[in-house]
């Protein structure tokens, strides 16, 4: 079986490299069958290294510990649940997880893509083989995932019982999918440039897998956070980590590409900018999976000892240059066609959240790397602690949630300062009112806090205020009731109000941050006996009684621990009773035979298991950290140790029953940390809005479903865009977002535009030009006046006249594939 | 104001907010870190009145607490004859155990180094810590 691995692995380096010939051949050459190579290598490599995943699994599920990945991370005693995740807790797995996820998400974008962008597709085809190389070669020449040694060990080591928790399941691919994801942006920004092909074409095809990226590593983050919080003993979730940090940085990169990119969809701007961002996430990405590979930076999650240090910044350093390269010495064709009208307008409003999120990227890279910086300016190494990027990041938090709810009633293009402030005015009264509310309760304190509160309120309401209006122009249409126009509304407009939705979740995510950072409880108590109380907070707990038990091995929850300690707390807020919560400590085996036969089968690392009482208002939890090395427990095993041996664990675990019933009986004082966090529920909440609202505007609408696209198409393209334009334009007035005057006068310019797009489309016809929808209204006397456009042209072909000001714009404006419609019905 | 000046205007005063942001940042960076240290180099350096962050292995045997109080000694990671004793109070994470590799803020007060508290983290051996031969043995 290792030797079949061996082979997939060497085959896979052998298609990458071939693929990577032939797609840049095919990109230069034109000819179509050596892209079509080039594409196909990408689905060998998919092929090849799920059958290396597959492989590898099955050593996992059938404890085969001749694989020293399996006999390094999991054992016969791990459950089944965790022998299949051990597998990426391994350097060799999680390299081969990482090449695998790529190798798949490239076969999704280069299959999706396989009519369109040949040029680009196949720059992109060998860049994309060039990662998958890079990750394969790793593999082959520095940590193989198939080695294997002699004699084969009896057992494992185990799973690390702090990755024994469901989340840890999940996480892992959930973060590399988003780190992979982030590289198609990369490659195809990078295929762009080097064909010369930088108008909006390869934006609308990236853009989903740009946001699939985005949305992956975001829910990837927050599991992440959510596993510290309750998993790991120190009641935090985010601690400004430099792991931590370096996933966060290409999400915020990504975020500020995925508002960008409508810029340029839209007007023609800020290509430079849109070049940028993707090509910065990706690196950034590839730096992530760098700085946990090679222990550069003091962090809790990166080790020393590994040694694709050099490789990673190999890479890093050729896709910089790389990068560098490409942009200036393209700059010719990356020139804006439009400028900012007006700096009251969403282009604007977007600009300034795009230079916001990138200047947040930029202090938490210097923050993370001024360990390193330093290092280098001054000969000494220091580093900066949370409140510093706290000091940067909360102001900039504050903007960005502000913008958040800014962008949506500002009109393109320009905008009236009465109009805007007319449509500001019911968030600003929503803010306005929760900061009364907040007041009149008496929380006076924490004024960053009490800003997010009413920020967080204004982006809502101003969202909530879009809804509103969106279906009241819908209903006055289609007279449909107020919750179907609401859906209606929101199902053909996927693109507009998922990015909405994710505004609220995010806005929803922040209010827990900041609450649960600002008026937490937190008690430390360093020796807590049976039947004493303690206040936390409003809460007071109470230490009932202490539990201790030999792990039942038949428990479906149960994670492979021989023992937990535990104590019984009971909560109660004013006298009345709130709820009974059940800290207790994971004792696992360890290897170490020093130990004895008894101790080493609790030597292991003790583990948390949180209580935690998770309610929409407050969680409070506890942690214990039992003392089992009281002078009698600690005789307890030395005796077992003496007198049983190791070929006796059965006997073994007596002494260990023995020993709990002891703790039962003379229980020592125990350590405990409490707390009361307020809405920490609202994170987890938040994460969820933004995912939901990410997968709607990820979600093709109905229609798009059955289009083909066939050849590539930007003149429809920018045709498309352009009539979306037009009919957004239409619902901001219906809206009131835009004054009469300002619409008459953008709509004539946006006519006028479109003209100028069709009479380009009409001397180049395409295949199947007899297809009516496709030609000029002959009505039009416009269409024949080539170059000068009609500034009253009233008949636009393919433009359907709105029946109800809002529904049509969706089913096209959903994705921007959909252009070839008219042409092939 | 035509256009074209306007935009230079804007982009200049773009530019010079930046830049004041970017010298404001990289100044507190400078003023708020703490050095990171080894024990040893905090051994030669230390100050009393400053923070450091120390970076090192628990010794073996050196753990014990006392009261509230847990007491250590950090060594470097190659070689342990410098041990940094350090007395801590705050919370200590799971993974903490001697011969693990941990970061932890300390101030030198007389003979021991106080840390700072709750800033001790361990590092978190969930990933790829290469056990060296003689232990897969064991294993």
């Amino acid at each position: 079986m290792a030797l079949l691995g061996h082979v997939c692995l060497g085959l896979a380096l052998i298609v990458c490299a071939y693929g990577i010939v032939v797609s840049v051949y095919g990109a230069r050459s034109g000819r179509a069958e050596f892209s079509l190579a080039g594409r196909r290598s990408v689905y060998a490599l998919a092929s090849l290294l799920t059958v290396g995943m597959v492989l590898l699994e099955i050593a996992f599920v059938g404890d085969d510990f001749a694989f020293n990945a399996v006999a390094d991370t999991s054992s016969r005693t791990t459950p089944l649940l965790y022998r299949l995740a051990a597998l990426w807790s391994s350097q060799e797995g999680s390299l081969l997880l990482w090449a695998w996820l790529l190798s798949m998400w490239s076969s999704l974008v280069l299959f999706l893509t396989r009519k369109r962008l040949q040029e680009v597709a196949s720059y992109a085809t060998a860049i994309l083989l060039g990662f998958g190389g890079f990750f394969v070669g790793l593999m082959v020449f520095y940590a193989n995932p198939f080695t294997t040694t002699n004699p084969v060990p009896a057992e494992g080591v185990g799973l690390d019982p702090l990755l024994r928790f469901p989340t840890m399941m999940i996480h892992p691919p959930m973060l590399y999918s988003g780190y992979t994801l982030c590289t198609i942006p990369l490659a195809f920004a990078m295929g762009a440039l080097i064909a010369r092909k930088v108008d909006g074409e390869w934006i609308a095809v990236i853009r989903r897998f740009a946001l699939a990226a985005w949305l992956f590593l975001g829910m990837g983050i927050l599991l992440g956070a959510s596993w510290s919080f309750s998993e790991l003993g120190w009641g935090g979730y985010w601690a400004w980590d430099a792991v931590e940090n370096a996933s966060l940085l290409p999400w915020l990169t990504g975020t500020a590409f995925l508002h960008s990119l409508m810029i340029q969809e839209r007007r023609g701007m800020l290509k430079v900018w849109n070049v940028s961002l993707p090509l910065a996430t990706g690196i950034l990405a590839i730096m992530g999976t760098f700085m946990v590979r090679s222990g550069i930076l003091d962090s809790i999650h990166a080790f020393g000892g590994a040694t694709l240090g050099v490789p990673f910044l190999l890479l890093i350093a050729a896709l910089l240059a790389g990068s560098i390269y490409l942009v200036v010495s393209r700059r010719a064709i990356l020139a804006s066609t439009h400028h900012l009208d007006s700096l009251l307008s969403r282009e604007a409003i977007f600009l300034f959240n795009n230079l916001v999120l990138v200047g947040l990227a930029f202090v938490i890279f210097w923050g993370t790397w001024f360990p390193k910086i330093s290092e280098a300016l001054t000969g000494q190494s220091a580093s900066v602690g949370p409140p510093w990027f706290d000091r940067y990041t909360v102001p900039l938090a504050l903007i960005l949630v502000l913008l958040s709810g800014i962008g949506p009633v500002i009109a393109w293009r320009r905008a009236t300062p009465r109009g805007v402030l007319r449509n500001l005015l019911f968030p600003i009264a929503a803010a306005l009112l929760t900061l009364t509310v907040l007041i009149a309760a008496g929380i006076t304190q924490k004024p960053l806090a009490i800003a997010m509160f009413c920020c967080a309120a204004f982006a809502l309401g101003s969202v909530a205020q879009e809804l509103w209006r969106g279906t009241r122009v819908r209903r006055g249409a289609s007279g449909e009731a107020p919750p179907v126009a609401l859906l209606a509304l929101i199902r053909r407009n996927r693109r507009r109000y998922g990015g909405y939705i994710v505004h609220v979740g995010m806005a929803v995510l922040f209010v827990g941050v900041a609450a649960s950072s600002s008026f937490q409880h937190v008690t430390q108590l360093r020796a807590f006996s049976p039947g004493q109380s303690t206040r936390v907070g409003a809460y007071t707990i109470h230490y009932i009684r202490p539990t201790a038990a030999l792990t039942p091995h038949d428990d479906p929850t149960h994670t492979g621990s021989t023992l937990n300690v535990g104590a019984v707390l009971r909560v109660t807020k004013d006298g009345h009773y709130v709820t009974t919560l059940r800290p207790s400590e994971d004792f696992y085996e360890s290897q170490e035979e020093s130990q004895g036969s008894v101790g080493h089968l609790i030597g292991g690392q003790p583990v948390s298991s949180v209580g935690i009482e998770a309610s929409l208002t407050r969680d409070i939890w506890a942690a214990i950290a039992p003392e089992l090395e009281s002078p009698k427990l600690k005789h307890i095993i030395e005796v077992g140790n003496k007198t049983i041996p190791f070929s006796r664990p059965d006997e073994g675990l007596f002494v260990i029953d023995f020993l709990a019933h002891e703790y039962l009986k003379h229980p020592p004082p125990a350590q405990f940390r409490l707390e009361v966090s307020p809405l920490i529920m609202w994170i987890w909440l938040g994460g969820l809005i933004v995912f939901a609202g990410g997968l709607l505007a990820l979600s093709p609408s109905p229609g798009a479903l059955r289009r083909r696209i066939t050849r590539p198409a930007s003149l429809e393209l920018a045709r498309e865009v352009k009539y979306r334009e037009l009919r957004d334009l239409e619902l901001d007035l219906a809206t009131g977002k835009l004054s009469r005057e300002d619409y008459e006068a953008t709509n004539a310019t946006l006519r006028a535009e479109a003209m100028d797009i069709l009479n380009q489309l009409e001397p180049e016809p395409p295949a199947d030009a007899s297809d009516p929808t496709d030609a000029l209204d002959p009505a039009n006397p416009g269409s024949s006046d080539s170059g000068r456009p009609n500034g009253r042209a009233r008949s636009l072909p393919g433009l359907p006249e709105q029946e109800d000001g809002v529904s049509d714009e969706q089913d096209r404006e959903e994705d921007s594939p959909a252009v070839e419609v008219a042409l092939h019905e | 104001m035509n256009p074209a000046r306007k935009r230079t205007v804007r982009l200049v005063v773009a530019l010079s907010a930046a830049l004041l942001l970017a010298t404001a940042l990289i100044y507190t960076s400078f003023n708020a870190s703490s050095p990171a240290l080894t024990p040893s180099q905090l051994l030669r350096e230390a100050q009393p009145g400053r923070s450091y962050q120390l970076t090192g292995t628990v010794v073996k045997g050196s753990v014990h607490h006392d009261g509230g109080v847990l007491h250590f000694s950090v060594a470097d990671r190659a070689n342990g004859t410098d041990a940094v004793p350090v007395a801590y109070a705050g919370i200590v994470p799971d993974p903490f155990k001697e011969g693990r590799e941990i970061i932890v803020t300390v101030q030198k007060q007389g003979a021991v180094y106080a840390g700072e508290q709750n800033s001790l983290i361990t590092k978190c051996p969930s990933k790829y810590t290469v056990a060296p031969p003689s232990e897969k043995q064991n294993a």
